[in-house]
């Protein structure tokens, strides 16, 4: 059981940024986000997009944003579980919560804050019969271990990075690699999609283009793909393995479950005070809560961490006086033993 | 003071709504269909406008000339579900007064 403070659902900017906030008033964070690295959509979506309403910066790129929103929490050491999802909140008699993702890794808190975004992202799953028959059963939309396609003969469908970059990997250990796409350009690094040429010159990677999956065949296990090219019959391809790349869509997912109230796909909250939700000890910040006027901004959202923080500083504390501190004079003293403060003016007599 | 456009919008349940859509807002058609809320909250556009989700793609129905497709959109939508030779991302499309009738009907959710 891992025990914090504060339980951040979702490693955004919002979550990231609670992590300062908290550890300002001596609270420790542990972070749990569905994807696999830190940043939510900043660093799934659109990691070298400009944003350019960021106070202070005239232009950021998403992927910078979160480099520096972890620099900037780091010596307030959050913990993190990434790659599982948020799965249940149980509240305990003590008044604390039991947070499990879907993998069962437990953490416990008085405080959760949901900093979730648009929910966690899941794959997008090709409309085909049967395609849910067929999970584990050869079929993944991820790639969690590369080793299991040792030998095999693998499909991959999609045109982004994740396709390419996995034709390639698996070109190496799998028997057979066959990419799909629907159209002949595909959107990559340059050098993904040079390396891929390579290969498909050598005869390394089979590729089918403009065409799509059509059609899954097997028993107990998958046996064969149906493959169709534009303005062509049908063909099959045997296969032991498909796995459709079609990039990750955020699902709100679990929380809907947890007996908060939902409006408009977010989460309602108390927008008066402290963005705290129906439920006592839960609060709901950035892209995730709504109220009236509520704007899904990440500067609004690094708002609401602020005022959460006090908010849940008092459930932690109960009854203990705070006065607000700016950081220009007080510094910062991290979890880690590090502190920052400002230089101390130079004083010294003009004779 | 421009004029709005009169736009016809079948939405995902299959309801006609005729709606206006003022041309000076540097709209586009995804947010066109927030703006009146014809799709729940978070189920369009899910990227913000970059081309980078297919939430908003859309059917056009009538024959109005619309911007050409940019690689982007393309791209998105050779890996989009429910495509058909009509689609087009809301998101990739200004609203102008060339587009007074326009008609589109909204792609399935994936």
């Amino acid at each position: 059981m891992i025990e914090t403070d504060i339980i951040i659902i979702g490693a955004g900017p919002t979550g990231l940024f609670t992590v300062f906030e908290a550890g300002l008033l001596k609270m420790k964070c542990h972070l749990i986000d569905a994807l696999p690295q830190p940043g939510g959509q900043c660093s799934e979506i659109y990691p070298k997009k400009p944003i350019y309403d960021i106070p202070a910066y005239p232009e950021i790129l998403a992927g910078d944003l979160t480099d520096k929103l972890l620099e900037q929490c780091k010596q307030f050491e959050p913990g993190f579980t990434l790659g599982e999802r948020a799965e249940t909140l149980e509240k305990q008699t003590d008044g604390s919560f039991i947070v499990t993702t879907n993998k069962g890794t437990q953490h416990k808190a008085a405080v959760v804050a949901i900093a979730g975004g648009l929910g966690s992202f899941e794959p997008r799953k090709p409309q085909l019969k049967a395609i849910e028959y067929y999970e584990d059963k050869g079929v993944a939309y991820m790639i969690k271990d590369p080793e299991i396609y040792s030998g095999k003969k693998v499909v991959i469908s999609g045109g982004g990075d994740s396709a390419l970059d996995w034709s390639i990997f698996l070109s190496e250990i799998a028997s057979e690699v066959t990419l799909i796409h629907r159209r002949n350009e595909f959107r990559g690094a340059l050098d993904s999609v040079d390396k891929v040429q390579e290969l498909k010159n050598n005869g390394k990677i089979n590729m089918i283009t403009p065409a799509e999956v059509t059609a899954l065949f097997g028993e107990h296990q998958l046996e064969a793909v149906e493959v169709t090219k534009s303005g062509q019959a049908a063909e099959r391809i045997e296969a032991d393995n498909f796995i459709p790349l079609f990039g990750l869509s955020p699902k709100l997912g679990p929380i809907a479950d947890w007996g908060l109230e939902i409006e408009k796909n977010a989460i309602k909250v108390n927008n008066a005070l402290d963005y705290q939700t129906n439920i006592p000890g839960v609060f709901a910040i950035g892209d995730v809560n709504t109220y009236p006027g509520k704007l899904k901004l990440i500067l609004c959202g690094f708002h609401e961490a602020t005022l959460m923080c006090q908010a849940a500083y008092q459930i932690i504390n109960p009854g203990k006086r705070f006065v607000l501190k700016y950081t220009t004079v007080s510094g910062i003293d991290g979890f880690d033993g590090t502190r920052k403060e400002a230089p101390k003016a130079v004083v010294k007599s003009i004779n | 003071m421009d004029q709005d456009v009169q736009l016809k919008i079948t939405d995902r349940d299959g309801k006609l709504h005729k709606i206006a859509a003022p041309v000076d807002m540097a709209l586009n058609l995804m947010e066109v269909v927030r703006l009146y809320e014809l799709a729940p909250e978070g189920t369009i556009g899910i990227c913000g406008g970059m081309a980078m989700c297919a939430s908003c793609q859309c059917y056009v129905l009538s024959e109005h000339p619309l911007r050409e497709m940019q690689d982007d959109e393309q791209a998105m939508l050779s890996e989009a579900f429910n495509v058909r030779s009509n689609s087009r991302l809301g998101c990739q499309i200004q609203i102008t007064p060339q587009m007074e009738g326009l008609e589109i009907e909204l792609a399935p959710e994936d």
